[in-house]
């Protein structure tokens, strides 16, 4: 379970996150929707210790993770996995030592089972053949995809997706979706996704959660979602440039 | 206090922290050989055509100079005495370290400033690892050890230099030279420049690390991280050349 207490984040005078507070359920699949800049990145990397909040606190199992040291870090990390953004795949390494990282790192096995394992993460992802082109050879699509295959190579607890179908095509979109349920589904991980993909986060979300002038101003199923009439939740889901939401 | 008195103590600060960790750290340099290998090639062995080219000219400058400036005064049989001494103390270690500075440590900022500015580093966090292990260490290791080795490797190639020119038109046999090389030689004079070049090797490889992780601002403020590696190393190389030969020789 993790809990989001009272977080406030600033840059300089860029007051991002003004107090949010935000449960996420064992093994459920939490989608935050918000325009663009609002601090949805920010709140991610808040939960795997990038950053630290001002004020608040960061609950992962009941422990406040914002005290801990750089080792009580690293040991949290191994049970999380992360898909940034813009993917941030390292450029110096090929899609298989990428993706292979954390298990070359941080397991003794053995390198034909990495291989192994690494193949087949890729193919969940429904990439195959390219374990050894580097990614600045592949689309943005792609990438996404390999970061993804990252994220989940180590079989973590807990992953945070940060606009997982943002530049794929509809139909690897709809793939990635039923990763995620079945990630959630099969081996029960708990998700955070972040999306402006309304299709993408009624179709993974337990719960969604909007994030507005740095606040969870809203929470509730998808159904719910799209049975509100909170306005500004209804002016966002229906992608409207008239409503309590300046537009510009 | 002004903001640049600010901004200067933040630096000195954010460095004596970065080496601090780099030095907790070294043990992961023989656990992560491969990535120190690998950092050594780039600087060492890519590095060696253009000391070469460095090296061969600043050993025959330095022999044309000493004719003209000891000519008079001093035995032809001296010359290989004053470009030996001049070279190994001073001119190798110095010039290698900013031949480096300007490949090496520009490269490891802009390397590490575009890991920066695309999350890679914040990559490397959220799968466990100390990006000061995984990326600075290793850089660290290369520099303090490569940066001797093409220091000795500029040596040869400088008095070779001041042996050629000193053969063909100073008309000072290579018997001649050598003996001069050889009968004033101290060991000093080798491993002075020597304990230069590993001070400058870290100073390169430490100041380029720096620079990557504090990269803010995209390609712009990856070119202007790379710059500032160059001169605030060069910088330092100087400072320090004079500090190490105040406490050697002062
Ligand atoms: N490291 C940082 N330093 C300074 N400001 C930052 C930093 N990271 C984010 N910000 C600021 O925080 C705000 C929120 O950024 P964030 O990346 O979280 O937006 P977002 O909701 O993820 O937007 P998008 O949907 O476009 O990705 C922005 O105004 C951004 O400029
Ligand atoms: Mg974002």
């Amino acid at each position: 379970m993790i809990e989001i207490k009272e977080v406030h984040k600033s840059f300089a005078q860029n007051e991002v996150l003004r107090g949010v507070n935000l449960t996420i359920q064992k093994g459920e699949t939490m989608v935050i929707i918000g325009r663009s800049g609002c601090g949805k990145s920010v709140l991610l990397k808040h939960i795997i210790g990038l950053l630290k909040p001002d004020q608040g606190k960061i609950l992962v199992d009941g422990e406040d993770i914002t005290s801990y040291n750089d080792n009580e870090l690293n040991k949290l990390r191994k049970r999380f996995g992360m898909l940034f953004q813009a993917s941030a795949l390292f450029d110096s390494m090929s899609v298989d030592e990428n993706v292979g990282l954390g298990l070359r790192e941080h397991t003794d096995l053995p390198e034909t089972e990495i291989k192994k394992k690494v193949t087949k993460t890729l193919k969940l992802v429904g990439l195959s053949g390219i374990e050894e082109k580097k990614p600045a050879e592949l689309s943005g699509g792609m990438k996404k995809r390999v970061g993804l295959a990252r994220a989940i190579a180590m079989d973590p607890e807990y992953v945070l997706y940060d606009e997982p179908t943002t530049g794929v095509d509809p139909i690897m979109a709809d793939v990635i979706n039923e990763l995620i349920v079945s990630c959630r589904n099969a081996l029960s991980i708990t998700s955070i996704a972040v999306t402006h993909d309304i299709v993408s986060a009624h179709k993974i979300a337990d719960r969604i959660a909007m994030l507005y002038e740095g606040k969870i101003i809203f929470i509730g199923t998808p159904e719910e979602t799209k049975n509100t009439d909170h306005p500004v939740v209804r002016q966002f889901i229906e992608g409207s440039a008239q409503g309590p939401i300046p537009a510009l | 206090m002004g903001r640049n008195t600010l901004v200067f103590f933040q630096d000195v600060g954010g460095l004596a922290i970065l080496v601090k960790r780099v030095f907790l750290g070294l043990p992961s340099a023989f656990t992560r050989s491969r990535l120190t290998t690998e950092q050594m090639l780039l600087m060492g062995v890519n590095s060696l055509p253009l000391i070469a080219l460095v090296s061969i000219f600043t050993g025959a400058v330095t022999a044309v100079q000493a004719v003209y400036q000891i000519s008079d005064y001093v035995p032809m049989r001296y010359i290989g005495t004053a470009v030996g001494k001049a070279v190994m103390i001073e001119l190798a270690p110095v010039l290698t370290a900013l031949v480096v500075a300007g490949r090496v440590g520009a490269a490891i900022a802009a390397e590490l400033g575009t890991m920066k500015d695309t999350e890679q580093i914040d990559a490397l966090e959220t799968l466990a690892l100390d990006p000061v292990k995984y990326l600075v260490v290793p850089r660290f290791v290369a520099g303090f050890i490569m940066l001797p080795v093409l220091t000795i490797f500029a040596d040869t190639i400088a008095i070779l230099g001041g042996l050629g020119v000193s053969t063909a038109s100073l008309h000072v046999s290579p018997h001649v030279f050598l003996n001069g090389l050889k009968d004033f030689f101290k060991m000093m004079d080798l491993t002075s420049g020597l304990l230069k070049a590993f001070v400058f090797g870290s100073i390169i490889s430490i100041i380029g690390c720096y620079q990557g992780f504090k990269t803010t601002g995209g390609a712009e403020g990856v070119g202007r991280s790379a710059t500032k590696a160059v001169v605030i190393s060069s910088v330092l190389i100087l400072i320090s050349d004079y500090v190490v030969a105040s406490i050697l020789f002062g």
